[in-house]
């Protein structure tokens, strides 16, 4: 039986606060503090909701912070504890699937109001604890047993594309130039230094011929969203108001080799064909695309995906500067994973809070003129989770 | 801000007498990155200092004993103290400073004790006897920074996990050829190296052993140091740094207001490595060196775990009488053989034949 999509209530849902550490190695900050000090921001935002439901967005807490349970133990140390509290994990993809679970809570009219945080915690560890922690998102008994990280599968993929797209070495440099000039103006970016085309071309190798500016950096951080029932808005919030849109999220075989095209990113396509439906738009209509660009060949099979360019194109839209903040479709406009940072299952709920920015108009340099619709994807894995969500103003303007 | 003390003795101490040792095998960078397949395209760290099959920590450091003695001109049985520091000690219990001691002629009537303290164990011991002579418990005491550095292989600590050390005899400021004119410690427990009990090679916390580690402490030790003796960059004509690599120094004496001349002299790491526990106490017997009588030396070591030893010292006129009496620094990083990985992994105990 094929099940049409049709909300089941039809008021809006609110974010009213948002909130988000800079990224980084955090060395003196513990998981629960990075998560409160984005919870706090996000409140900070809105302090007469209290949240009646929270969900926490986290992929390597249990590996490499030993810690399970975060939905309770962040609740208490967020001073709400007797709060419905748990964890959503769903690898790089945690953070838009927790941001969907309170999106259903809230759309069901069980709860009025919900607290949404992605936090990770990666540099009290280094080298193969972390590699290995990494790896987790794999298909651990045909892949990780064999050796693979995710850093491997994304050379795998960007040698193939680059192959049956006949495009030269440097193809998705553009991706990275564009991530890192983005970076350079955002406060709470990891890197904020722009980077030239000759950087990328000498760059070591990580997994050739995925070099270090290809790759993104795994980074501590944490970032929160306040969400109400339209009906629940508090009379004094002072930044516009954003609605989220559109919500979905589709699954695929884990396993790269699984995939039936692995050049395809088969949940990103499905994911964002549902979620243009709900809102009743099409690509064209997407002001920004806060994509996962954990790697570049990411960004390019991500555009393809969603629709903003054909099977084998999508490294062109980074070579023309279609990406770029004034471009046709601006990426990564805070940096994105590669200069931003990437923190794992916080990069969802990250990219929402960016978005939310550029859509109040309080995006500072990083701002898209006049963003009216903006779209975040976050994928977990190579894309065996693929969550999409549409923003926009709740008041047309 | 908390009003420190910094060490000073009742009664004024100083270098009787000082040498290196720096074995005379080297192992170019380039010879590790070819066989780790590393990437070679940027810079690489130079090369480093290998201990030869029938070399270790007491060996080492008899030898730079023995120049340091040959500088001091003292019986050797005045010696009160024998205190060598160093990661790579021969054995985990039985001293190695009661073997130098003995091969010195500084036994019976003696201290004699190892110390740990990652890399800045040697300047601890060093502390320990500014105690001791400046109390006037003894005449003489001798503090030996000295290593046969590890590293995984494969690690990038392998590139330069080197071999050599110092000695220094503390004695008398009237005999001295440089004087210990004061010295400040900063120390906190900060895990960015370690190698726990029975494991061969130590772990690090990658860029964490950087900025909170080695960074953090030495700024913290030497800015005070300066600033409780009234004391700036310009008032010194070296200044040494404890070496991991070429860049922290430089990094770190830009960061104090140090010029790179002010540190030239003393920065040994592209030609031997970094020598752990003997690592700025080599430099400094390189600066020892060159340096003409009056010249103010600022050194500052940098200890894994972690903490930071700080020394101001100012030459004498009896550096430049007596210092030809042993092997300058520079002479034996100019004796040298290229070593190749296979011969490098045989000295150095790499191969496990069961």
């Amino acid at each position: 039986m094929i099940m049409s999509i049709k909300m089941n209530s039809n008021h809006d849902i609110v974010i009213v606060g948002v909130g988000m550490t800079p990224l980084g190695e955090h060395w003196d900050l513990s998981i629960r503090e990075l998560a409160l000090q984005a919870i706090s921001a996000a409140r900070a935002e809105a302090p007469e909701i209290l949240p009646q439901a929270f969900y926490v967005a986290n992929m390597l807490a249990p590996a490499l912070s030993r810690q399970s349970q975060l939905g309770a133990l962040l609740a208490d140390f967020a001073g709400l504890r007797g709060i419905e509290a748990l964890t959503v994990e769903a690898a790089g993809a945690s953070g838009g699937a927790a941001l969907r679970q309170a999106f259903l809570a809230l759309k069901s009219g069980m709860v009025q109001s919900a607290l949404v945080v992605g936090v990770e915690k990666v540099t009290d560890r280094v080298g193969a604890e972390v590699d290995a922690a990494m790896a987790t998102m794999t298909d651990a008994d045909y892949e990780a047993v064999q050796g693979i990280t995710p850093t491997a599968q994304a050379a795998l993929l960007m040698r193939r594309y680059l192959h049956e797209n006949g495009a030269p070495q440097d193809a998705l440099a553009g991706f990275s130039l564009n991530a890192h000039a983005n970076g350079a103006t955002n406060p709470f970016a990891m890197f904020q230094k722009a980077i030239r085309l000759d950087q990328y071309i000498k760059a070591p190798m990580v997994s050739d011929p995925v070099n270090m500016f290809d790759a993104s950096p795994i980074a501590d951080g944490a970032a929160a969203l306040l969400l109400v029932n339209a009906d629940s808005i508090p009379s004094n919030v002072d930044n516009p108001l954003v609605k989220i849109t559109a919500s979905a999220t589709s699954s695929s075989a884990v396993a790269l080799h699984d995939q039936p095209d692995p050049l395809v990113i088969n949940a990103a396509v499905v994911s964002t064909r549902k979620a243009l439906e709900q809102a009743n738009l099409t690509p064209d209509d997407i002001d920004i695309f806060e994509l996962h660009d954990a790697f570049t060949i990411i960004s390019a099979l991500s555009l393809e995906a969603a629709g903003f360019a054909d099977r084998g194109e999508g490294w062109k839209l980074a070579a023309d500067g279609a990406i770029a903040l004034d471009g046709k479709i601006p990426i990564s406009t805070f940096g994105g994973s590669k200069a931003r940072g990437e923190a794992g299952g916080a990069t969802g709920v990250i990219q929402i809070v960016e978005l939310v920015r550029q859509l109040q108009g309080l995006a500072g340099k990083n701002q898209v003129t006049g963003a009216k619709i903006g779209m975040a994807q976050c994928l977990g894995g190579i894309g065996a989770t693929a969550v999409t969500h549409i923003l926009t103003r709740l008041h047309g303007q | 801000m908390q009003e420190h003390n910094i060490l000073k003795p009742i009664r004024t101490v100083g270098i009787v007498g000082y040498g290196a040792y720096i074995p005379r095998y080297r192992l170019p960078a380039r010879e590790v990155a070819r066989v780790w397949k590393a990437d070679t395209s940027g810079s690489l760290p130079g090369e480093k200092a290998v201990a030869g099959l029938d070399e270790d920590v007491i060996t080492m450091s008899i030898e730079a004993a023995r120049n340091a003695l040959a500088r001091a001109m003292i019986d050797p049985a005045k010696i009160r103290a024998v205190w060598v520091g160093s990661e790579s000690h021969p054995y985990a219990v039985k001293p190695t400073s009661t073997v130098v001691a003995e091969a010195i002629g500084a036994v019976p009537n003696t201290q004699a004790a190892d110390w740990e303290f990652a890399c800045k164990a040697g300047t601890e011991a060093m502390q320990a006897a500014i105690g001791f002579v400046g109390s006037g418990m003894a005449n003489y005491a001798l503090s030996i920074g000295m290593d046969t550095a590890q590293g995984r292989p494969g690690d990038a600590l392998e590139y330069t996990a080197g071999a050599g050390g110092a000695a220094y005899l503390l004695g008398p400021a009237e005999e001295a050829m440089a004087i210990i004119e004061a010295s400040f410690s900063f120390t906190t427990d900060t895990p960015d190296f370690f190698r726990r009990a029975n494991e061969k090679y130590p772990e690090h916390g990658e860029r964490f052993t950087g900025e909170p580690a080695y960074f953090k402490h030495i700024n913290a030790a030497a800015q005070e140091l300066l600033q409780a003796t009234g004391t700036t960059p310009e008032d010194y004509t070296f200044a040494v740094f404890h070496q991991p690599n070429d860049k922290f120094p430089r990094r770190v004496a830009a960061s104090l207001g140090f010029r790179p001349e002010q540190i030239e002299a003393g920065l040994l790491v592209p030609w031997i490595g970094n020598t752990y526990a003997g690592s700025a106490l080599v430099g400094l017997t390189a600066v020892l060196d060159v340096a003409e009588p009056g010249d103010k030396i600022l050194l500052v070591s940098y200890g894994s775990g972690a903490g930071s030893d700080a020394f101001i010292i100012q030459t004498t006129q009896a550096l430049v009488n007596r210092r030809n009496q042993a092997p300058g620094t520079k002479e034996y990083i100019e004796r040298r053989t290229e070593i190749d990985y296979a011969t490098y992994s045989r000295y150095r105990g790499k191969l496990t034949m069961k």
